[in-house]
């Protein structure tokens, strides 16, 4: 029997409280035991989650007019610089951004011990952020220099907007050459010390909707700890890449770009983070829920560490010098026992993103579909999957002093 | 029997004794080197493992005392912030002795401090910035 069901029959579940739902983690054992077709019938919705560093993270702020005004030019927010290039009061606090006089990786390898994901996780927390900036003064904005504290909840609006989160699937780091290389995929020893990767596995949202059926523009979230939503195609979505029978890629594939009110969010899920010799990032937490709308959503939603596969790539050679060459690819169920071979050799691994944590973010969107606090949309359109022919494009390297490109 | 990690804090001007000499000759102490350096002010830092009899232990910290050197017990020189983890598990490939390790199937990070051997390179491996090394005095016996 085919199983069809709506958002809407869905939702009236939720509203009743009698929607059932697993994490993808638990779906796994429930679809091996019922099989597919009974799964689909009776379950509602899977919770999905991740938890891992997202540098393509930032938020929109809009502090306020001073009296008299000011059009802010160079602004910091805890010395740390934020983006004014928009209206007089609008700021974008970019996760990665640094201090202005970060010592940066002049010290090898640098601490990068605070940056704009702190400010993030601290404005989150409700801690006084101090605010510097200048101006060149205008007829309707005259003041060239303010400093403030504020807080959080004193602004008027503050929207956590990452143009890029949630990737499905991810290069594991290794190192084949001769030293230690610090990477934004954390340490990475010489002569295939360890082998680092970033990724939920069976628990991250795109490995459960590999071709993107389900979600869409609008599509409700957990972020941050709070409420958000898909807001587009994330950047670089490159959903062409080469893929397994089960639909999952073989290579880091599509993204998703993320929106959400910044003051309903939780320090606890938006956490400033520092790699050595590389730079601060933000890790984020988020999760999809997947609506069973049909067995073959149910189907995608039951893949396991075991079925899913990442590209091994050498961070100190193919990496940096963007050759294509990888090493070979690896199951997550690998992955996660701690153990790898590359090159004959064994490995230790070490994930960045928080297995722990995507596991508890899922257990909590379930929860709250759970007592009828989170219900479901439908997206309000689709996002190009892999019929829309992407192609990945690298960077233009044209002369701009030459005559033809 | 007593097996013991320390750290030995040597001030300047007894950075020269050869006070591992006397642990084992005066005391008949078993002594594992873990780590040892002397800074630019002629301050000198000596990690180590003792094993004895419980009497010659108590006996020999007595005498270690007298010579002005500050013993601090090893498992309290680098903490774990439980709040501060994020349990991604960067730290466990980078510590060398497995006291950071990951608890498996669970997936969460866990600081065994008696393995610990204070190489601090957790401390700057550590994305979340979850790992101290506390004020080097603060803890002193």
């Amino acid at each position: 029997m085919k199983i069809n069901r709506t958002i809407e029959e869905i939702n009236g579940k939720i509203k009743a409280g009698k929607a059932v739902v697993f994490t993808a983690e638990e779906i796994i054992a429930v679809v091996r035991e019922k099989g597919v077709e009974e799964a689909a019938r009776t379950v509602d919705v899977v919770t999905t989650g991740t938890f891992g560093p997202m540098c393509s993270s930032g938020a929109f702020l809009n502090v306020g007019h001073s009296k008299p005004r000011i059009k802010l030019n160079e602004v910091t927010l805890n010395g740390v610089e934020a983006y004014s290039g928009i209206a007089a009061v609008d700021l974008y606090i970019g996760a990665t951004a640094l201090p202005k006089n970060d010592p940066a990786n002049r010290n090898y390898p640098g601490d990068f011990s605070y940056g704009g994901g702190h400010v993030i996780e601290d404005l989150v927390a409700g801690k006084e952020v101090h605010l510097e900036a200048k101006a060149y003064g205008t007829d309707c904005y005259p003041r060239k220099k303010y400093e403030t504290l504020f807080r959080l909840d004193e602004i008027n609006e503050a929207t956590l907007y990452n143009p890029r989160n949630a990737y499905q699937n991810y290069n594991v780091a290794v190192n084949l050459g001769q030293k230690t290389i610090y990477t934004y995929m954390g340490i990475l020893k010489p002569n295939l010390g360890n082998a680092n990767y970033s990724s939920a596995g069976q628990l991250s949202p795109l490995f459960n909707d590999p071709l993107l059926k389900t979600i869409g523009i609008g599509t409700r979230i957990f972020l941050g700890g709070g409420i958000g939503y898909v807001a587009w195609h994330g950047t670089q979505h490159n959903p062409s890449v080469e893929r397994l029978e089960n639909g999952n890629p073989k290579y880091p594939a599509a993204t998703l770009a993320l929106i959400g009110d910044l003051k309903q969010m939780q320090p606890r899920w938006l956490r400033g983070l520092s790699y050595l010799g590389y730079g601060a990032t933000l890790q984020v937490g988020l999760g999809v829920p997947i609506p069973i709308l049909s067995e073959e959503i149910m189907g995608y939603c039951a893949v396991s560490d075991a079925d899913l596969q990442a590209p091994i790539v050498d961070y100190c050679g193919a990496y940096p010098n963007r050759e294509s060459d990888n090493l070979g690819h690896v199951s997550y169920a690998e992955l996660r026992s701690g153990t790898i071979t590359v090159q004959g050799k064994q490995l230790p691994t070490a994930s960045l993103s928080s297995y722990a944590g995507a596991r508890e973010i899922a257990a909590t969107l379930k929860a709250w579909i759970g007592k009828g606090s989170f219900s479901l949309t439908a997206p309000s359109a689709g996002l190009p999957s892999v019929e829309a022919g992407i192609k990945f494009k690298p960077m233009p390297d044209r002369d701009p002093e030459g005559q033809e490109g | 029997m007593i097996k013991q990690k320390i750290v030995l804090r040597f001030p300047p001007h007894v950075v020269e004794q050869p006070v591992i000499y006397h642990l084992i000759k005066d005391y008949n102490l078993m002594v594992n080197i873990l780590r040892a350096d002397i800074n630019p002010r002629k301050e000198g830092r000596l990690m180590m493992e003792l094993s004895g009899e419980d009497a010659d232990y108590r006996r020999a910290v007595q005498w270690l005392k007298k010579q002005e050197l500050k013993i601090i017990n090893l498992e309290q020189q680098i903490s774990w912030s439980e709040e501060r983890c994020t349990h991604c598990g960067a730290c466990t490939v980078i510590c060398p002795t497995g006291a950071l390790n990951f608890e498996r199937p669970g997936m969460t990070v866990r600081f065994e401090e008696d393995k610990c051997i204070i190489c601090e390179l957790c401390l700057r491996a550590c994305p979340a910035r979850a790992m101290e090394a506390l004020a080097e005095n603060a803890n002193g016996r």
